[in-house]
């Protein structure tokens, strides 16, 4: 059962990370044709082998974004959805579009995440500025805008930081090795020029003397949004010989989601990649020695290191240990986020910050990752993490 | 631009629970057929969906699970709040709500923390603020 490997990402295309965009403002639509013909180009497909779409929302059509984005691109498609799953929607469209073409439904699907800004409305909507939450609902009835929002547990940072708190309560804590992760990860950015931190490498020193937002996370243990976006195509085995690189397999895959506010999750300190990444590592009939990259969702440090012990690369407390003992750099002992992650590279807008993650890998195992490439990298977990802990979601790609 | 408060706006559902705060109690639903105790409230257990939910007032004493103290506004609505010591508390009865805590000096917070309830009244709501024990 589940996935066997018989669908596979061929091509991947991504806009250049940029925290002050000054390029010509695109509708998401107009991106998705954009990334899609950079995608296809980059498989060597033409746009006629397309026949699926695996999109998040899209801010022209609250409703029906597939058939918009389809009639927009001119596809003709046996598969579409839309993914609503935060942060986790990217990692989560790979293995729907990879179990749609396993199923027979369809044999090229592409998988989208624009992020540059739109253009400005010249008859702007009007819009109640008291009521604007970040991700936090705001609508009468949503038990975040009645529970959540009057206390000021809203957004993202309070929510990670209640969960290091907790962390630190229960297993310790120690602030240099989470300050590490952003270092490790802009170093890894120096060999990534898309990135926006690219030329700017931090020490551990320089993540803990930056301010404090939300105790314990310093400001550089938090994500920068910028402009960006990403995709892949994902293709059946028949059409992955006609392209033109080393095809990257999706043998395995899971998904769990349980709360949306993390003040009810069973236990703050455990999360839901765990049973995410178990069903993937078992689908694949991989363990965590055979991974060669860890690609995990990183807005924030915190993210990182309960990803590194959920997904069982270390026993469940010892993560701070781990971190210290390994250098999580492309060229270390255990390579997590080798582009710089969202943290070092930048979180682009939309739901683009998360499909950078498996882009990475596919790049690593393709062989094409330039200054940063780790050496006969084969084997990748790419993880997607949504909302505050909220939903996450792991695939593994490995090359054929 | 001023930014107003925030405020619960009660549903048909959760009305018991706002109308108790503001008689300074706290009232939580237990499931009738499995005894969970279910929060926020809801028209059904979270734990075994029997629709059979029934009030009761309880001490609203309870721990801190975690807490963190934002130094800047988690959004421009509590800039006046600065710092703010949002806490997520564990009531005894085993369930876990967003609060604030007051009364406290921010070095002195502390996971497992004993809290007690303290009814906070702001424009006409009354919210369930939390100190010391």
């Amino acid at each position: 059962m589940g996935l066997q490997g018989r669908a596979a990402i061929t091509g991947v295309a991504d806009f250049k990370n940029e925290r002050k965009y000054t390029g010509k403002r695109k509708f998401y639509t107009e991106q998705w044709a954009e990334l899609t013909q950079l995608a296809i180009t980059d498989a060597g497909l033409s746009k006629q082998d397309i026949d699926g779409l695996c999109c998040a929302s899209i801010p022209e059509s609250s409703m029906f974004a597939p058939a918009t984005i389809a009639e927009y691109l001119g596809l003709r498609v046996n598969f579409a959805e839309m993914v609503d799953l935060g942060g986790a929607s990217s990692v989560s469209m790979i293995w729907r579009a990879a179990a749609a073409i396993e199923l027979g439904l369809c044999e090229a699907v592409v998988c989208a995440a624009p992020g540059l800004p739109i253009p400005s409305n010249p008859n702007p909507p009007r819009r109640d500025p008291t009521r604007l939450f970040g991700s936090v609902s705001a609508n009468w009835g949503s038990p975040q805008t009645e529970f959540d929002v009057p206390y000021g547990n809203v957004a993202q940072n309070a929510g990670y930081a209640l969960i290091a708190q907790r962390y630190a309560a229960t297993y310790g804590y120690d602030e240099r090795a989470l300050a590490k992760i952003a270092a490790d990860q802009r170093t890894n950015a120096q060999g990534n020029p898309n990135a926006v931190f690219y030329g700017q490498p931090i020490t551990i020193d320089d993540v803990l003397q930056s301010k404090m937002i939300a105790d314990p996370l310093h400001i550089l243990e938090i994500v920068m949004p910028c402009a960006g976006g990403c995709a892949v195509v994902v293709v059946s085995d028949r059409l992955a010989k006609k392209c033109r690189h080393r095809p990257v397999h999706i043998t395995g895959c899971g998904e769990h989601l349980t709360t949306r506010s993390v003040t009810y999750a069973e236990d703050m300190t455990v999360t839901p990649v765990g049973p995410a990444a178990a069903s993937a590592f078992r689908m694949s009939g991989k363990s965590p020695r055979d991974i060669d990259v860890l690609e995990a969702y990183d807005c924030y440090t915190i993210t990182v290191l309960l990803t590194i012990e959920d997904s069982g690369f270390c026993n469940k407390g010892e993560g701070i240990a781990f971190v210290n003992e390994n250098d999580l750099t492309f060229a270390g002992s255990f390579p997590v986020n080798t582009h710089g992650g969202q943290l070092g590279a930048g979180q682009a807008a939309g739901m683009a910050g998360g499909m950078s993650q498996p882009v990475e890998g596919v790049r690593q195992i393709m062989g094409r990752a330039e200054g940063r490439q780790v050496p006969h990298c084969d084997t990748a977990l790419v993880t997607g993490t949504g909302g505050i802990m909220s939903e996450q979601s792991a695939i593994i790609l490995e090359g054929a | 631009m001023d930014f107003p408060r925030p405020l619960p706006v009660p549903t048909p559902t959760t009305e018991p629970f706002w109308n108790g705060l503001a008689e300074g109690q706290v009232r939580l639903q237990q499931c009738d057929d499995c005894d969970a105790w279910v929060f926020y409230p809801r028209s059904h257990c979270n734990a075994c969906l029997s629709p059979n939910l029934t009030w009761k007032t309880v001490s609203g004493k309870g721990t801190i699970y975690s807490f963190t103290v934002a130094r800047r506004p988690t959004a421009p609505q509590f800039a006046d709040d600065i710092p703010q010591l949002i806490a997520v508390i564990e009531l005894n009865e085993g369930v876990r709500l967003n609060s604030v805590m007051v009364n406290i000096d921010p070095t002195a917070l502390a996971v497992g923390l004993a809290v007690k309830p303290v009814f906070h009244r702001q424009d006409g709501s009354t919210l369930l603020y939390f100190e010391p024990d």
